[in-house]
């Protein structure tokens, strides 16, 4: 039995998804494990870090510290404190930050999903419509001046073209803000609010889309052409059906499936966020939280955020399963 | 591939301001009430206390001090209205200011001071056994007198008063609770001009205007908005554009400099940074064999072109440092120290001397080298520093790590020939230079003495200099300090480098006195 079309799932899918879960449940054992000791392997720890910031530093200074952090304690101790915290659902305290883990990535987790979702939606949809347009015309101008776009927007390190973005419309025509997720300065509310946040979204958004895009144009274009060859779409053609419902209703339906493989991989990383753009556009999200966590070696917060990916990962790859299963009646859940 | 970029952005930028309208100049300015100042910082503060540069740049206009520096370094009236020091040297009296208030109502006593100089800054600073060592009790006879008993009259107390070093604050808060995990460490109640606000992480923080402040009148501004932007290219943009007004510390890289100069709205802020004066230095870590023949420090000494170094790989954003002390604490600093001038030559007949000639390849030795993590500007100033050395057949072999590796590496691990760095001087030089040559700061944590210099003679002097009462003869032995470290050389001082802000001209009132980066924006505004 196959569940296409299906939209209620059945005993067999609920079977499926309660084996998928005890699987996962090694898996996240063994990256816990394994972020533990290898974040330990990096030079200096968050003594050293503070002391840093600081800029001066006492040897009684240091080992206030690493006592406050439970840093003078041996590595099992620590470990075992870590996973009885986590077993609690307890991702533990940021002491650089002093706020617990949880409440820093429940405060960036959302705009790093708002920017990301928003630059996936546009670029799947964008892109495959222009792989759509490449195959349909292969080998004719449109086909040639999408494939070199996508070449270029493939190749175009993310941060230039943030920043001139940023040169174009914000210093040069002054139409969009440079920075930062809201107008700090008129605190908007409601839908001026909503409105305000959309117009900081534009270009981070786009800047991000635009190596998306790319990604998914020679997707579609490449899975299109390999589905154009097959024996159906030629008897489709053969039997007199129009040209376009062939391309969409039996071509690009069979086309489908990479990109919602490329597409269930993006949203593994979702949340992990894209620290250049993040970075360049000010923008609070998660993928700037991880990124300065490694260099403050703030490894309570590291191991959340990457505690909180991974869960992320596994959770849209069950999410990626179940739609393939939709898309392609062929392909059966056990 | 950055600096490309920087110079695009910098054509397309500055075609855009050449067609604005020169401001109007103002010939006499009269202070404007309202506004919101936006200032960008980067890194954004962890949080706001016992934390980083860009923390105590926002504390300060939440929290107070006793005392505030004035340009000659001498103590101003802050929260305290004024102070005797007794004959010996060993009490200090402060009279508060009556009728502060602390921002959620609550009045400001003499024992709010006892407990944050004692239970806090003592324990938690950084530098708080080198501040407040010698304090041994604060009493605190009625709520507007707080008396200081020192175990030996220290004079540069008085330096560490004012900016983070000393920051007063609520003990009905702070008092037996851990302070890295007390929660107004992130939401702070202070005395100053500004009431915080909100703080949303990685975007900003947000203080408003004190309406209960005790300087009455002030402060101008209504809000203080701190934006964090983390990438300098668009804290640029932010300038040009207006939506950010000032940028205190590490505003753009040095590269960018001359092109924002030249704009019409932009000033560059060299003001506010005299007690941080960070002195460029070179260090010898003497446990290895090589430097314990001083002719090989001296030959590194004289190979070096510190006014090429400091024109071209610093854009002129430093000057070539005689001493470890900064030349504008005049009160300080040595004009009679030993030299090494620029002489390759020199350099060569020394290494020669000390036995280690050049190979078949022109190398005589090599060793590695750690530029401190700071960024850029560091790795550049490296590698024009192994440069220099090349041509005198001296090999360097530059390892660069990020912030924590490198304190590591250093200090705790010491697995490192040489290096580069700048230490803070502060406006004493017990806090911020003799860290370098004691032997006592000989000790594994970060920012002391790396070259592992050791020399009985030198500590003698740094710490009379410590308990010494009398400024003349304290003066003195900080000279002396200088010619010994400028004699045996364990370090060679290189720089002063100048630190810089970028402000737009329409922003006025910025503390210009020693310690203004951390100063208020009391009497701080916005032209209309």
């Amino acid at each position: 039995m196959s569940v296409s079309g299906v939209a209620l799932p059945d005993a067999r899918v609920l079977r499926y998804l309660g084996v998928r879960v005890l699987q996962v449940i090694p898996t996240i054992l063994a990256i816990v494990v394994l972020n533990f000791f290898f974040l330990r392997l990096a030079p200096g720890d968050l003594a050293e870090v503070i002391a840093g910031e600081a800029g001066s530093a006492s040897p009684e200074y240091m080992a206030i510290l690493r006592q406050q952090f439970g840093l003078d304690q041996s590595i099992w101790v620590q470990f075992t404190k870590y996973l009885t915290e986590l077993a609690q659902l307890n991702l533990g305290y940021s002491f650089r930050n002093s706020l617990p883990v949880l409440d820093l990535i429940v405060s960036r987790a959302p705009n790093t999903a708002l920017l990301m979702l928003s630059s996936l939606l546009i670029a799947v949809v964008l892109g495959v419509l222009f792989g759509a347009i490449s195959a349909q015309w292969r080998g004719k101008w449109p086909d040639g001046v999408i494939s070199a776009l996508s070449t270029v927007g493939f190749a175009t390190p993310l941060f230039w073209v943030g920043l001139m973005l940023i040169v174009l419309f914000s210093v040069e025509l002054r139409w969009l803000p440079a920075g930062g997720m809201q107008d700090l300065e008129h605190s908007y509310t409601g839908f001026a609010h909503m409105l305000d946040v959309a117009r900081h979204m534009v270009l981070p958004v786009f800047s991000l889309a635009f190596f998306y895009i790319a990604i998914y144009t020679r997707l579609t274009r490449s899975a299109m052409l390999e589905v154009q060859e097959l024996d159906f779409v030629r008897t489709a053609r053969a039997k007199g059906l129009n040209p376009l419902p062939v391309t969409l209703r039996h071509v690009l339906r069979n086309a489908l499936l990479p990109i919602v493989t490329m597409t269930g991989l993006q949203l593994g990383a979702l949340l992990s966020g894209s620290v250049v753009i993040e970075t360049v556009f000010a923008w609070p999200g998660m993928g700037r939280l991880a990124f300065d966590a490694v260099f403050q070696r703030d490894i309570n917060l590291l191991l959340g955020v990457l505690f909180f990916s991974s869960f992320l990962v596994i959770v849209s790859n069950l999410v990626t399963d179940l739609v393939y299963a939709l898309l392609d009646p062929r392909i059966d859940i056990r | 591939m950055w600096k490309v970029l920087v110079a695009a952005l910098a054509v397309v930028a500055g075609a855009s301001v050449s067609s604005a309208v020169p401001a109007v100049a103002q010939e006499t300015k009269v202070p404007v009430k309202g506004g919101t100042l936006v200032v960008a910082l980067e890194p954004e503060p962890s949080r706001l206390y016992l934390s980083s540069q860009t923390a105590v740049i926002v504390q300060s206009q939440i929290y107070e001090n006793l005392v505030t520096l004035s340009k000659d370094y001498k103590p101003l009236p802050r929260l305290a209205e004024s102070w005797e020091i007794s004959a010996d040297g060993k009490t200090i009296t402060f009279h508060l200011r009556k009728g502060v208030k602390w921002h959620d109502g609550k009045p400001f006593t003499s024992a709010d001071v006892a407990f944050s100089i004692l239970e806090l800054n003592k324990k938690f600073h950084s530098r708080g056994l080198s501040n407040f060592g010698t304090v041994e009790a604060i009493d605190t006879p009625d709520e507007n007198t707080a008396v200081f008993r020192l175990s030996a009259p220290s004079l540069a107390i008085w330096s560490a008063f004012g900016a983070d070093n000393a920051t007063i604050v609520p003990k009905h808060l702070w008092e037996g609770k851990d302070p890295f995990t007390n929660e107004w460490i992130n939401k702070p109640i202070g005395t100053g001009p500004f009431v915080f606000k909100e703080w949303v992480r990685g975007d900003h923080i947000t203080l408003e205007r004190n309406p209960d402040y005790w300087d009455a009148g002030k402060p101008y501004l209504d809000r203080v908005l701190f934006r964090v932007i983390p990438d300098a290219g668009a804290r640029a943009a932010g300038l040009e554009t207006g939506q950010v007004h000032y940028v205190p510390v590490t505003p753009v890289p040095l590269s960018d400099v001359e092109r924002l100069k030249k704009l019409p709205n932009i000033d560059i802020v060299t003001d506010g940074f005299g007690t941080f004066a960070p002195m460029y230095f070179f260090d010898f870590n003497l446990e290895n064999p090589i430097f314990k023949d001083i002719r090989v420090r001296q030959a590194f000494a004289h190979a070096i072109n510190k006014q090429a170094l400091a024109d071209v790989a610093w854009y002129g954003f430093a000057k070539p440092a005689t001493t470890p002390v900064p030349s504008d604490q005049k009160q300080f600093h040595a004009n009679d120290t030993q030299q090494y001038a620029y002489d390759p030559a020199k350099a060569e007949r020394l290494l020669d001397e000390a036995g280690y000639k050049r190979g078949k390849d022109g190398v005589r030795f090599k060793v590695t080298h750690l530029p401190v993590a700071y960024g850029e500007d560091f790795r550049r100033s490296a590698e024009f520093i192994r440069q220099q050395l090349k041509r005198v057949g001296i090999e360097l072999e530059i390892v660069n790590y990020d912030l924590a590796g490198w304190l590591r590496t250093v200090f705790a691990e010491r697995k490192f020939d040489t290096m580069t760095a700048y230490y803070a001087a502060n406006a004493d030089p017990q806090i911020g230079v003799h860290r370098r040559f004691w032997s006592k700061t000989f000790n594994r944590a970060s920012w002391t003495n790396a070259s592992g210099y050791q020399n009985p003679e030198i500590d003698k002097l740094i710490e009379a200099s410590h308990v010494e009462g009398d400024p003349k003869k304290r003066a003195e032995l900080i000279r002396e300090v200088q010619r010994v470290a400028q004699r045996d050389l364990p370090s060679i001082t290189l720089l002063e480098v100048s630190l810089f802000g970028v402000k737009v001209k329409k922003l006025h009132g910025l503390d210009p006195n020693p310690d203004g980066l951390y100063g208020s924006y009391g009497s701080a505004w916005l032209e209309k």
